[in-house]
């Protein structure tokens, strides 16, 4: 049945098609090798911080799962002591 | 067994510069007569809080770094909750990594002071 659809309506693209190259995402602790992740360290800890200051998601930053949970954790204890915003605009 | 923990506080900045150095000494010898061991201290001094906390904007920072019996830490921090100069405070246990991870950093936190110092000298000579 998805066939005979598939002959009929050929789309036509006006210009071609570009797919996105997919760059391909590593987890920047295991490739630099840190093991620690530092909660009094706020300006490393802001490149996982969107604008609003929350916590970017895997998908972006790329970083591995065990990573991950650590610089959650090192970004709630920096929120804790006032060195990270909880929430604010114009964070960078 | 002595455990590494770091210890941060921070103090209502109404406090004069005295107040804040007898305050941090007082838990520093509240360490040492529990049988911990301070391993390193500093002092961030005024900074201005990402948020206010208690209504005020800033506070003064002090990071302590000390090995301890576990149960101490429970002493420490009725002491932090008592004392209504400090407005926040956190206790850490440090695994292998944040301990390496501290030694590394104190180096250059002494290399930048020892430069801010020099510097300092050199701006007044």
């Amino acid at each position: 049945m998805a066939q005979r659809n598939d002959e009929n309506t050929d789309i036509r693209y006006l210009n071609p098609v570009t797919v996105e190259v997919k760059k391909k995402k590593y987890c920047r602790f295991k490739k630099a090798g840190i093991k620690y992740v530092d909660y009094k360290d706020a300006e490393f800890l802001k490149k996982f911080l969107n604008e609003q200051g929350k916590i970017l998601p895997r998908r972006l930053t790329g970083t591995s799962l065990k990573f991950q949970k650590k610089v959650a954790q090192a970004i709630k204890r920096a929120r804790h002591l006032a060195l990270l915003p909880y929430v604010t605009d114009l964070l960078k | 067994m002595l455990k590494n923990y770091e210890t941060v506080f921070i103090a209502t900045p109404v406090l004069s510069e005295a107040q804040m150095k007898e305050t941090a000494a007082k838990y520093i010898s509240l360490i040492k007569e529990n049988g911990g061991k301070v391993v390193s201290e500093e002092d961030w001094g005024l900074k201005k809080l990402a948020y206010p906390i208690q209504k005020k904007t800033s506070g003064f920072y002090h990071l302590v770094e000390f090995q301890a019996e576990p149960d101490f830490v429970e002493k420490l921090e009725t002491q932090y909750r008592r004392d209504e100069r400090i407005i926040r405070f956190l206790t850490f246990a440090m695994d292998k990594d944040a301990v390496a991870y501290a030694e590394k950093r104190r180096a250059n936190w002494a290399a930048k002071k020892s430069g801010a110092a020099a510097e300092k000298k050199e701006t007044n000579e």
